[in-house]
């Protein structure tokens, strides 16, 4: 294993026991993250992203049927902790999240200053005083008033307590920061801003991130890599810069052709059918049923190809095959 | 339908120039003001959601209607609707005033006008059948055959691409997609063949790839069917493909109104510059530089700022001026309205005579 990676994900599995089946969210992940990396994750709704961040955070439901794999935190596997190693010395300790609608998972009868002050009186065992001044000065940061620490989270407006989110997943300096939806619910300009605090945050910092969004035009806005999901699975990895610019995977080609934009007079196009079920998901490649490209070999699952950097998880890019989709 | 003419003067002055149809819908000075009380009673001041919007919608015309939440874009709509009652102003369906209509006028005017709601499971009954929730309005607008109903659901359901149409009428709606839950809405709201669709934030709800194919959907049943519509969004990014004719809402007025293909390349107002930079195509390019975007956040409607309302943030601020008198409508080129004091013709004069 490197030395300079953080996060080191293998073979992460995460299934979820339903009524009619087991629900495969997380379907055999590897991943490697970086120090001081920013790397985004893009997929539709249910295609697992969320929970692959709960899965790295172990903030599982009850309904987990299958929690498998290993998760490297520089060279230890926190798989292998117990919940109480894993609440006291990784949770907010060395990585933190910013939940989904984290403007609404605010404690609506503690008083925000609190609220962000806690993490630090819990886990690194600071006085009462001595978290709030570090509170206080989290609150410069992240831009908001001072005198916001005595207020309770209704009195304050979405982008504010979305920046209160941030400063108490920042609270302790992790090395890893989970960012799931962190603008979904925002408005526009609110958006933007929220969007430039966390650029400026992660220039100042070590920390990497992960982001997790369905937004392809937001997802732009940090990434360093992009990876991109379907139906549990990642189908491709690689440099954001080289992403933009020509997406490998049909899905991603396809993906990115969705979006609509406002400075080009591309017409967008839309992705026939729906994403396969995850209680039977198809054998081979998840994505042949809508894909264009599909032929004979799609009914066997792709490994992820390699190409110069870039993971690809598609036929279409094994070596020696003629690229169509190229 | 008899139609009285007595608010078509108001109309024609209130005209714009490009006309695409016959004018349908017409907005004069419309406030809707909501009353705040304290322990319920006592006055405690006026939530001021619309405050001032005048506007001509024609038939077969598209128009969306921009802007972030808060701003009273809903509350327009609801008026427009007929759900509030306006504090001042009109609102003129085909020359009459859609608050004088009487119990079966408003009956013929709720036919008239298809709503299109955001949240799609949200607003479809969950006990009901897509065969009953397509059938309703066709009873109570009545429609007594039960062989012509069903002509009717099965012909509107192929124009939203509902088909086999025997597959999906016993459905219920948690047994679809959302994208398919969007379509039965659509076709809901077209079922009684309306003049007027008003879709609020239609695709919000929906993912990236399902969001284009409704958008297309209802620009495809807008042409065929000869249909205005209001889109209203806070997403500047699709109105590209849909709309004729751009609004741009803050704090309960139309602070711009231009056509589409003007409106992005060249806009006017300080906020809808704003606006436009906030939203970011996919590019790496992204990454490397900050959003040139104001601060803060829009205004509370109980106590507006003075004058422009977009001040506090505004990056181009002439004190004295902006904070103090509200801006009319300029026209810096034709069509092209709006509410920015940068735009005087005469604006040295205006800043010689504040400064006195």
């Amino acid at each position: 294993m490197e030395n300079n990676s953080l996060l080191n994900v293998e073979d992460l599995k995460l299934y979820f026991r339903t009524s009619r089946g087991a629900v495969q969210a997380v379907d055999k992940v590897n991943f490697r993250l970086p120090k001081h990396e920013a790397v985004v994750f893009i997929g539709e709704s249910g295609c697992g992203k969320t929970s692959f961040a709960k899965a790295i955070l172990r903030l599982l439901p009850r309904n987990v049927l299958e929690y498998s794999g290993r998760v490297y935190l520089h060279e230890k596997d926190t798989m292998q902790m117990n919940d109480d190693e894993f609440r006291n010395g990784v949770r907010w300790v060395r990585m933190s999240m910013v939940p989904q609608a984290a403007m609404n998972s605010l404690n609506p009868v503690l008083k925000v200053g609190d609220q962000v002050a806690e993490p630090l009186i819990i886990h690194l065992d600071l006085t009462k005083a001595q978290a709030l001044e570090r509170a206080k000065e989290m609150f410069k940061k992240v831009g908001v008033p001072v005198d916001f620490l005595n207020r309770y989270a209704f009195e304050l407006s979405g982008g504010m307590r979305q920046r209160v989110a941030i400063a108490m997943a920042l609270i302790t300096n992790p090395e890893l920061i989970v960012l799931d939806e962190p603008t979904s619910a925002l408005d526009l300009l609110t958006q933007a801003n929220i969007m430039n605090l966390l650029k400026r945050i992660k220039k100042e910092t070590d920390a990497s991130f992960i982001l997790i969004t369905h937004d392809i035009a937001t997802s732009s806005e940090l990434a360093d890599r992009v990876i991109v999901m379907y139906a549990g699975q990642i189908l491709e990895d690689g440099d954001a810069k080289r992403f933009f610019e020509k997406p490998l995977h049909p899905y991603s080609q396809k993906l990115m052709a969705s979006v609509p934009r406002l400075r080009e007079t591309v017409e967008p196009e839309f992705i026939i059918g729906q994403p396969p079920s995850l209680i039977n998901p198809p054998k081979g490649c998840r994505f042949a049923a809508r894909c264009p490209f599909v032929f004979e070999k799609c009914k066997l699952d792709p490994p992820l190809f390699d190409l110069s950097g870039r993971l690809v998880k598609c036929w279409l890019y094994e070596p020696g095959m003629e690229r169509a989709a190229a | 339908m008899k139609a009285k003419t007595e608010t078509q003067t108001a109309v024609q002055t209130a005209g714009n120039g490009k006309t695409s149809g016959n004018l349908l819908l017409s907005i004069k000075d419309l406030k809707v003001w909501f009353e705040l009380r304290r322990f319920g009673f006592g006055h405690a001041g006026y939530v001021r959601a619309v405050d001032g919007v005048t506007f001509d919608l024609h038939q077969r015309e598209a128009i969306a209607i921009v802007g972030e939440s808060g701003c009273g874009k809903s509350s327009l709509m609801k008026t427009i609707l007929g759900i509030n009652i306006p504090t001042e102003g009109t609102i003129t369906f085909e020359g009459k005033d859609i608050n004088l209509y009487d119990r079966s006028d408003l009956q013929w005017f709720r036919s008239q006008v298809g709503y299109v709601q955001q949240d799609p499971f949200g607003s479809l009954a969950p006990f009901m059948s897509i065969q009953r929730i397509l059938e309703e309005p066709l009873i109570i607008h009545g429609v007594k055959d039960p062989k012509e109903r069903l002509r009717r659901i099965r012909k509107v359901m192929e124009e939203v691409k509902l088909t086999p149409q025997d597959e999906f009428m016993p459905k219920f709606p948690h047994q679809i997609s959302g994208g398919q839950q969007q379509r039965v809405v659509i076709a809901r709201a077209m079922i009684l063949e309306p003049k007027l669709i008003v879709a609020d934030e239609p695709v919000s709800m929906l993912d990236a790839s399902v969001r284009v194919e409704i958008l297309k959907l209802l620009r495809g049943l807008q042409e065929s069917h000869n249909l205005a519509v209001i889109y209203i969004t806070h997403d500047l990014s699709t109105v590209r493909y849909f709309s004729e004719r751009i609004f741009v809402m803050y704090a309960g007025q139309l602070v711009e109104k231009a056509p589409m293909d003007k409106l992005l390349k060249n806009p006017r107002h300080p906020y809808t510059r704003a606006l436009l930079a906030a939203t970011s195509d996919p590019d790496a390019e992204n990454a490397t530089h900050y959003k040139d975007v104001p601060p803060g956040e829009p205004p509370s409607l109980v106590n507006p700022p003075r004058a422009c309302r977009f001040h506090p943030r505004c990056p181009e601020f002439m004190d004295g001026l902006c904070n103090v008198q509200d801006p009319p409508e300029f026209l810096p080129e034709p069509d092209f309205h709006t509410l920015c004091w940068l735009y005087d013709p005469n604006l040295d004069a205006t800043l010689t005579s504040i400064k006195r």
